[in-house]
């Protein structure tokens, strides 16, 4: 096998000038074994997880040290607390979201991920405990994240769910809020929190990767200044089988090591507020001045497809979310366009219609109400039932009032807070029930 | 420039940035041979427009892991005031080849 000096130095000028790293290696780790329907005993299975977490964390930090490579985080996904709650009481739902808090400490995972419900046409009793307490579990825990789905392309969208949702939201601060999402259409294997949660249908234990790699493709495109977009396409598309590759690479080393199947690397390029990882910065240096101006989604749709195309080559494992995020608060240029206004709500929407980031750590102001709050969310939803298509809103309420910002810190970087638009929609959210499947589910038979 | 590695070997890259001087090379191939690192190949190239070195070596029958390696190599990088990586050559394999 033979390398020459040029591709040696592109991979180092990869991993240590344009940031790529695997963003997470997360454990997808079944816990149902643990039903019993009492308190006492679910904790007690629940602590077999000791042994796992051990092993994980040991995995990872070899694997990393092995190739050289950085794992910025660890996380674990477990089975939804729907389950347990279905028989067990509110409050006992809190003290098993404060146990796998702790073992999270203990075993520094970052997150763990799994305080989450379906409930996209109704709600079974566990899915409504798991709402009502939804506030309670985050403000009680530091590492814990949480899920509803509340629409999906099959049963459709539950406005009571999203209600419930906002409620919930409302009375957390943005340190938890931050760990909140709902979603439509969830994957049952992605690796990123908060909607990673051991899915139905996956095997007892896997390994789900998360690669970042945004100033990956920014450099390329930069570096190689393509005329025609079809070269354009071709830049972004090897550069993102390239960033695959590692994602392939560190995945199947960790789950060989602990003798656990391999079943995702998501494609999803995730930004972080490092300056020069940023997707918003792709989108400009492809030409459009700030992010947000006209040209962004079409842009936009050329980066997803080439990132998909190069990414499908690079391995058979795609899997989670594989379109890309754009978290607001957690990409340096998203937070400088959108205080310079040229990000607002309904150019986020316009984007969701061609990845998967949805409305994603953007703040909002309390003082604006929840009805907004609802109305935004639906819209969101609503657009991934109709394409069949998932995404989320991760949405941080605070006191600040439109145009401010709250600085988080670390990877959730400045949460900017963006005007919801002053029109009264409670006529609209105060429909009781469920928006019924669309046209869409009747493709699938 | 090609290097040509022979397949039962585990092999190392290891990348040396920083300004062309005597006592480089020589610093960071006695902290190899120390812990049985065997040198494959040595070549030099311009990284940012600096002076770097890539040397690929074999570590199959190295007293210690790469991660301990590495942070030999970097210490004794610190000391001759160069940036020192050290990366399995999987990495370049599963990156650079389809």
């Amino acid at each position: 096998m033979r390398y020459s000096a040029e591709e040696i130095v592109e991979v180092y000028r990869m991993l240590r000038e344009e940031e790529l790293d695997i963003r997470s290696v997360t454990l997808s780790v079944n816990t149902l074994f643990a039903l019993t329907g009492n308190l006492e005993s679910t904790i007690k299975r629940l602590e077999t997880l000791n042994q796992t977490l051990e092993k994980f964390t040991y995995a990872v930090d070899e694997v990393s040290g092995k190739y050289g490579i950085r794992v910025v985080t660890k996380r674990v996904a477990v089975s939804p607390i729907q389950f347990f709650l279905e028989s067990l009481a509110e409050e006992e739902g809190i003290e098993i979201a404060k146990f796998l808090d702790k073992l999270a400490e203990i075993y520094k995972i970052d997150y763990i991920s799994g305080y989450s419900a379906f409930a996209d046409r109704g709600f079974t009793k566990g899915a409504l405990k798991t709402l009502k307490t939804f506030a309670k579990a985050l403000n009680n825990t530091h590492r814990l994240t949480g899920m509803i789905n509340a629409a999906s392309t099959i049963a459709g969208m539950n406005m009571e769910a999203i209600k419930l949702y906002v409620n919930e939201i409302f009375n957390m601060p943005p340190t938890s809020s931050s760990r909140a999402t709902i979603m439509a259409n969830v994957p049952p294997d992605s690796p990123f929190v908060p909607s990673a949660h051991h899915g139905l249908g996956m095997p007892e234990a896997t390994i789900n990767i998360a690669v970042s790699g945004p100033g990956v493709i920014e450099s390329a495109i930069r570096r190689s200044n393509p005329k025609a977009l079809q070269e354009l396409h071709d830049v972004i598309k090897r550069a993102a089988f390239k960033v695959t590759r590692l994602g392939e690479l560190i995945g199947k080393s960790v789950a060989e090591k602990m003798g656990i199947n391999f079943t995702t690397v998501d494609l999803s390029l995730a930004p972080s507020p490092t300056v020069g990882d940023s997707v918003a910065g792709i989108i400009e240096a492809m030409g459009i001045e700030k992010m947000g101006g006209h040209g962004s989604l079409a842009a936009l749709a050329i980066l997803m497809d080439a990132v998909k195309k190069g990414g499908a080559m690079a391995t058979s494992a795609v899997g989670g979310l594989s379109s890309t995020f754009i978290p607001v608060s957690e990409d340096s240029v998203m937070i400088e366009r959108a205080l310079e206004g040229y990000i607002d709500f309904y150019t986020l929407i316009a984007l969701s219609a061609v990845c998967n980031s949805g409305i994603d750590m953007v703040g909002v102001s309390k003082s604006q109400g929840m009805d907004k709050v609802i109305g935004l969310i639906s819209d969101v939803l609503a657009l991934g039932i109709t394409l069949n298509k998932i995404l989320g809103a991760r949405i941080i309420p605070v006191d600040s009032p439109p145009g401010s910002y709250v600085d988080l810190g670390g990877l959730l970087g400045k949460v900017v807070v963006m005007k919801l638009k002053d029109v009264d929609v409670s006529g609209f959210i105060s429909h009781t029930g469920y928006v019924p499947s669309t046209i869409k589910r009747l493709e699938l038979g | 420039m090609l290097y040509s590695y022979i397949i039962q070997m585990e092999n190392a890259v290891i990348i040396v940035v920083g300004a062309d001087k005597p006592g480089i090379v020589a610093g960071i191939a006695s902290k190899l041979a120390e812990n049985n690192a065997n040198i494959i190949d040595i070549s030099q190239t311009v990284v940012r427009g600096i002076f770097a070195m890539i040397m690929v070596v074999d570590i199959s029958k190295c007293k210690v892991s790469l991660a301990e390696l590495r942070k030999q190599l970097q210490e004794k990088g610190k000391e001759l005031g160069v940036e020192v990586q050290a990366y399995h050559e999987e990495v370049f394999r599963y990156i650079e080849r389809v």
